[in-house]
């Protein structure tokens, strides 16, 4: 096991899979001679060369579009988006055109694509550079949806992105690039569609995506202290979503939270809490309680983006609150 | 308080039927000399028949309800459809719009499978799953008809771009219409294809109007799209939309200079619709003497002119249309023959193990 940064896993998770794929390429603004704005694709130029590894105008939708006609003519693709927010521009490639392509031909073209972009907040960019927009692709059918939490994550989840035949949208969220953990020595490759059970507990299930892991487990060994034995899921893939390992924890704990960054009209938790409302009715002790970031575009200042966007002090306040 | 009319809608500029006519150029006879052999000009009047005969059929079943929701024909524009696919490779790649009857026909695929997949039948290119603006059938090279104006020019470049990766010499064409000049993808599109030599062409089918506004109340130059290839760095490329030779000339010659490593094309073929952009649009918002004159300019009567001109029997092209006619019938009655799509067909191919499944 090495320790790597979350943001090195990415490099380290699209280097083993062209390692493995030699048609595989990417293309995005900034990524190739510079690196990336996050310096999340260091090294890859220099391994695998320009024609893998291509630079673009600043142009979104050329950019799916490339990445779309590409990989429906037997190439898969990674594109990169910088910010999450810059999805508005380009939604007609993703939600009309990659999402519909093999409903609407039967079958007959395939979009092995996945579009990587650094999503959230906590840099104090402000309105547009800071969202959580993971709910605007869950809604859509057609994309498969998945945000990492740890570097380990990253790199499994990238090469199980890849592999896919199906567009996926990776969310590398900004306020994690950080983090360090360990990864696996040799190939990792981990499965879509599964959540991971991060602390296991009895009282109650805080399900949580990507920053807003780190901040549930911090919130529930602050719990803990108080004699409430939180259990926290990692939610990992909100497309497909892993719903046993959700109601599973519900049917033993009786309660759910969920921690959610993005805005709160329809975020992903709302989803959830409509199954866990729908199955899991007679397993709850209480109400499904969502922590959100409110229905507000983020603000800049400091003081300002860390009362929007969910904290440790929120979600332990809230838990205990609702089960005291 | 004011008396005066509000600011605003002004009649006389708002009846577009008013304006001044656009006419067409006349036909260029010089053509009949040009070096294209008997069987492509054959092949090209074929393609052109069939066009025009399925789409017909196709505008009657609309007419009879059998034919749901909308279709937006090429009839009057099949010589740029036409042209191209007879200068297309088999494994070439088109690129086509919601109006994309004609493009789809033109590269081989069955009429019977269109017409069901119009009349949202089982047999259909697509399941139903798709209808009229999604018309798709991989294995001729048709990789789809797009229904939101612009994307498929930047889908078209990566087309491209996959061939020069993998090393073919395969070439991307990829249709739209004029209105599509003005939205932000097109000039994406553009740009990178210029700036990674992508094996692409790209052919505006200028037929004079959007929906249902004249193209140049909206267009900051008279041809939106060769008035800018320059813009690019590209071949300024205007030709007569309505003449197939004209067409097939110019699609040689793009697809060849892309075929070789010598990157894009913009080329804009101005042509004209019979009929109204979509549906039962009956187009009134057309000068009546500019219609008038674009029907006397139908590609079609006139190709059929300079066929007997260059020594083709008439006979012979009577043959082919009457052949053409069988088999728009018997295609027409196999669609109307086919059944209704199996109901699990909802949920077929969302994903691309064909399933739909979105949790477990
Ligand atoms: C992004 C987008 N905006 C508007 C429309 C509605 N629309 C459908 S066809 C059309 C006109 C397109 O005109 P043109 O590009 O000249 O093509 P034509 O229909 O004449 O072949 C419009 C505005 C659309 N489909 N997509
Ligand atoms: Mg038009």
């Amino acid at each position: 096991m090495a320790e790597l940064s979350y943001r090195d896993a990415v490099a380290a998770g699209i280097a083993q899979e062209m390692r493995r794929d030699p048609r595989l390429v990417m293309l995005g603004e900034d990524i190739a001679g510079a690196g990336g704005v996050f310096k999340t694709t260091v090294g890859l130029l220099d391994e695998f060369g320009a024609d893998r590894v291509r630079d673009t105008p600043i142009s979104e939708q050329a950019i799916l579009g490339a990445a779309m006609g590409a990989a429906m003519t037997g190439i898969p693709v990674i594109a990169e988006i910088m910010f999450s927010d810059f999805l508005a521009v380009c939604f007609d490639l993703l939600a009309n055109e990659m999402a519909k392509a093999s409903y609407m031909t039967a079958g007959q073209v395939t979009v092995p694509v996945v579009v990587r972009t650094a999503n959230g907040g906590g840099s104090r960019f402000g309105a547009q550079h800071s969202q959580s927009v993971e709910n605007w692709t869950m809604m859509i059918p057609g994309l498969k949806v998945v945000a990492p939490s740890t570097p380990a994550d990253v790199i499994g989840l990238m090469a199980a992105a890849i592999r896919d035949p199906d567009p996926v949208v990776f969310f590398e969220h900004k306020s994690l690039f950080a983090v360090k953990g360990e990864v696996p020595d040799a190939e990792h490759v981990d499965r879509l569609g599964t959540a991971v059970v991060r602390r296991p507990g009895t009282d109650c299930t805080i399900a949580a995506l990507a920053l807003m892991v780190p901040r549930a487990l911090e919130a529930a060994e602050r719990l803990a202290a108080d004699g409430i034995d939180a259990e926290v899921i990692d939610v990992r893939s909100l497309v497909p979503l892993d719903t046993s390992t959700i109601l599973g924890s519900v049917a033993k704990t009786g309660r759910l939270f969920t921690v959610e960054e993005n805005p709160r009209l329809c975020g992903w938790g709302a989803e959830v809490a409509s199954i866990v409302a729908d199955e899991a009715f007679w397993d709850l002790d209480g109400p499904v309680v969502r922590i959100t970031t409110p229905h507000v575009p983020l603000p800049a200042a400091e003081a300002l983006e860390d009362l929007a966007i969910p904290s440790v002090d929120r979600i332990a306040a809230t838990v205990a609150g609702s089960l005291g | 308080m004011s008396t005066e009319a509000p600011p605003g809608r002004d009649e006389g500029l708002f009846d577009y039927a008013a304006r001044p006519p656009r006419l067409p150029d006349p036909i260029d006879d010089r053509l009949d000399e040009a070096e294209i052999p008997r069987e492509v000009r054959l092949g090209l009047y074929r393609t052109q028949q069939v066009l025009r005969q399925f789409e017909k059929r196709a505008y009657d079943l609309f007419m009879q309800n059998l034919v749901k929701g909308t279709s937006h024909l090429s009839l009057g524009m099949e010589a740029v459809a036409a042209g191209f696919a007879g200068a297309m490779r088999p494994d070439d790649y088109t690129f086509a719009t919601y109006r994309g009857h004609a493009h789809t026909l033109a590269r081989g695929a069955a009429m019977e499978a269109v017409m069901a997949e119009l009349l949202g039948k089982e047999n259909g290119l697509l399941g139903g799953k798709g209808g009229s603006m999604h018309l798709t059938s991989v294995e001729h090279g048709m990789m789809g008809s797009y229904a939101i104006i612009g994307a498929h020019l930047c889908i078209a470049n990566g087309a491209a771009w996959s061939a020069q990766m993998r090393g073919t010499d395969q070439v991307a064409v990829c249709f739209f219409g004029d209105g599509t000049t003005n939205i932000g993808a097109f000039h994406e599109a553009l740009n990178m294809a210029a700036v990674w030599e992508l094996p692409v062409v790209f052919v505006c089918e200028n037929n004079l109007y959007m929906e249902y506004t004249p193209i140049d109340l909206t267009t900051s130059v008279p041809h939106p799209a060769a008035d800018r290839a320059a813009a690019y760095g590209l071949e300024r490329i205007l030709i007569d939309g309505n003449d197939a030779d004209a067409v097939y000339l110019t699609a040689s010659r793009v697809i060849q200079r892309a075929r070789s490593g010598g990157g894009p094309s913009l080329v804009e073929a101005v042509t004209y619709r019979h009929g109204g952009h979509s549906r039962a649009d009956p187009g009134k918002y057309r000068p009546a003497d500019e219609v008038e004159a674009w029907l006397e300019r139908d590609p079609i009567p006139a190709y059929h002119r300079r066929m007997l001109r260059v020594g083709v029997d008439e006979g012979e092209l009577v043959e082919i249309s009457r052949d053409v006619a069988q088999a728009v019938d018997e295609a027409t009655e196999a669609a109307k023959a086919g059944v209704p799509p199996h109901p699990d067909a909802v949920y077929a191919d969302v994903w691309a193990d064909g399933g739909w499944e979105w949790r477990n």
